[in-house]
């Protein structure tokens, strides 16, 4: 599939706002963020900073984002539309949760609630965002049990080392948001890790003597293509660069988004203060690299089946 | 409206595909380009129509394919693919904005292009790549099955068919209703073993295709020739072919 830059920066960057607003909720609630004016409009803003620009830019993929308010309409059947209206939904509270911390410096009672609906509401758009992908049956590497632990577990992580960024600035970091950010590294990790043995090891479901029926008068190939140019399909579907590179593609995820990030999360959590900052922040620009080499790969790395018909691989 | 009809279409329109007939003259793709660029879902737009990296949508695309590889009984077989028409339309289902549906008078599946948003996930939905995303227009585009034409009062009732099915030179394409077991489309597809493309993965497709027929003649090399056979040797140009049309 073609990894389209808009999409890569929408999910990579929403992603990581919607699981920083996750824990910076939670944490809140518990009383381990303490309810300060700087930290909360700083972690709730750059959470809905970055939501904000991942929806902006996913609006960017459409064709005719002027009409983009009718996608709300079809929650029924689609998770896209569902994606947008829980997207949409979360601002809500995350408005009113923010008020409570920024302004009054209190998040418990209603804006406890609040702070608890956003948690809710931001897990659930980031799980609508990967069903988007994981619902689709002619996409073998898309559809199966990976996807949408992935998108939770890396929307999580990148969140919390947001958070590390974020409290070791405001002088409120204490050494388990470290650890926290190191356990959701390692459940990411192990995602990762099987999901790409699985898409590895999990043979195509169809070829093209399956598609076109024409199999069982013998081996099928492409004689002549219905066009000379590349089409909307071939475009789309056939994208064939990345395969030559894959390999050293999930090398660059397996250190920037990972590796490297667990390296300086040890400096940050028992180091001194100036060194631990610059760590936190290199860690979260190394993830933030490493992240996106991820995403790029997700969509470079699934196949189509409708790519079949020309006689490519699945 | 993404959601689908929830009963079965009474009748469900649709068009069956006889790969032992067509011979890859590409005529109903360019009638199809032709009546639809200027129809009611039109036009179909192109990017760079006069030069070199010519883009532009096409509902419906001829393949030809080599079967059997270097086998004797190896043969070419094209193949026009549109939209089916399925039964289970994801393209549908996925479609945030309503504007992908499928109608429950008669099965056919639209876009309602004033609607589409151009997200393109109608496209990466269906396993057939039937679906093309007009650039020009920010809009997915898909076969109608000339819903502008087959209901249309100011068109003869010969020509209220889809303009692929009216075109066809060899009649490798028909159209009709796949839920009425004495249509001219169910009876092919009975008796000609139509099926459906990549079945497993369940998207019920309504259109059919034909398979393409075995070779009907034995291999002739293993009749000895006699006196006669060698006479006609002597016979060449016309009458030899209707010499061989009538010994078959």
């Amino acid at each position: 599939m073609d990894p389209a830059y808009s999409i890569i920066v929408f999910t990579t960057a929403s992603g990581a706002g919607y699981g920083l607003l996750v824990l910076a909720s939670l944490l809140a609630i518990g009383g381990v963020l303490p309810p300060t004016t700087g930290l909360g409009l700083a972690t709730l803003g750059a959470a809905a900073a970055l939501i904000a620009v991942g929806l902006s830019s996913s609006a960017l993929h459409l064709g005719r984002p002027e009409r983009a308010l009718g996608a709300f309409s079809q929650g029924r059947s689609s998770w896209l539309a569902r994606e947008g209206v829980a997207a949409v939904a979360t601002f809500a509270p995350l408005g009113l949760f923010g008020i409570g911390w920024v302004f009054f410096n209190d998040v418990g009672g209603i804006f406890a609630w609040m702070a608890a609906a956003c948690a809710l509401l931001a897990l659930l758009t980031v799980s609508c965002t990967a069903m988007i992908y994981a619902s689709l049956k002619p996409i073998r590497q898309w559809r199966n049990g990976f996807v949408l632990p992935a998108y939770l577990a890396l929307g999580l992580y990148s969140g919390s080392l947001l958070l590390v960024l974020l409290t070791r600035a405001f002088g409120v970091y204490r050494p388990a948001f470290a650890l926290l950010a190191v356990i959701l590294l390692g459940v990411a990790w192990a995602i990762k890790w099987g999901y790409w043995r699985h898409i590895d090891a999990a043979p195509a479901q169809v070829h093209l003597g399956a598609v076109t029926g024409l199999g069982q008068l013998g081996q099928v190939r492409l004689l002549e293509a219905p066009h000379t140019e590349a089409n909307f399909v071939m475009r789309e579907m056939g994208y064939a660069i990345a395969r030559a590179h894959a390999r050293k593609l999930r090398v660059v995820v397996h250190v920037a988004l990972f590796l490297a990030p667990l390296a300086l999360l040890g400096v940050v959590a028992d180091g001194p203060p100036i060194p631990a900052q610059s760590a936190s922040l290199l860690a979260v620009l190394s993830a933030a690299l490493g992240v996106s080499v991820e995403r790029w790969l997700f969509f470079a790395e699934a196949r189509h089946v409708s790519i079949l018909f020309y006689d490519r691989a699945v | 409206m993404t959601d689908l009809p929830a009963a079965p279409a009474a009748i469900q329109l649709g068009l069956v595909v006889d790969l032992d007939a067509c011979v890859g003259c590409h005529a109903c793709a360019t009638s199809c380009k032709e009546w639809n660029t200027g129809g009611h879902w039109g036009p179909l737009t192109d990017v760079n129509a006069y030069e070199a990296e010519q883009r532009g949508v096409w509902f419906n695309r001829v393949f030809t394919y080599e079967v059997g590889g270097r086998r004797e009984d190896a043969r070419t077989i094209h193949f026009p693919k549109a939209c089916l028409h399925c039964e289970n339309p994801q393209c549908v289902t996925v479609c945030p904005t309503g504007a992908s549906y499928k109608r429950a008078a008669d099965g056919i599946v639209l876009v309602d292009v004033d609607r589409c948003i151009g997200c393109k996930l109608c496209a990466w939905a269906c396993p057939y790549g039937a679906r093309e995303f007009d650039e020009d227009q920010g809009v997915m585009k898909k076969c109608t099955l000339c819903v502008d034409r087959i209901y249309n009062d100011n068109l003869a009732v010969a020509d209220r068919a889809p303009v692929c099915v009216l075109t066809c030179p060899t009649t490798a394409r028909h159209f009709g209703d796949f839920n009425d077991p004495q249509s001219n489309v169910s009876r092919l597809v009975r008796e000609r073993g139509g099926f459906d493309l990549a079945p497993e993965l369940g998207y019920r497709p309504t259109s059919k295709y034909l398979p393409s027929r075995s070779r009907r003649s034995a291999p002739r090399e293993a009749s000895q020739p006699d006196a006669a056979d060698a006479a006609r040797d002597y016979v060449g140009g016309f009458l030899r072919w209707v010499d061989r049309a009538l010994s078959r």
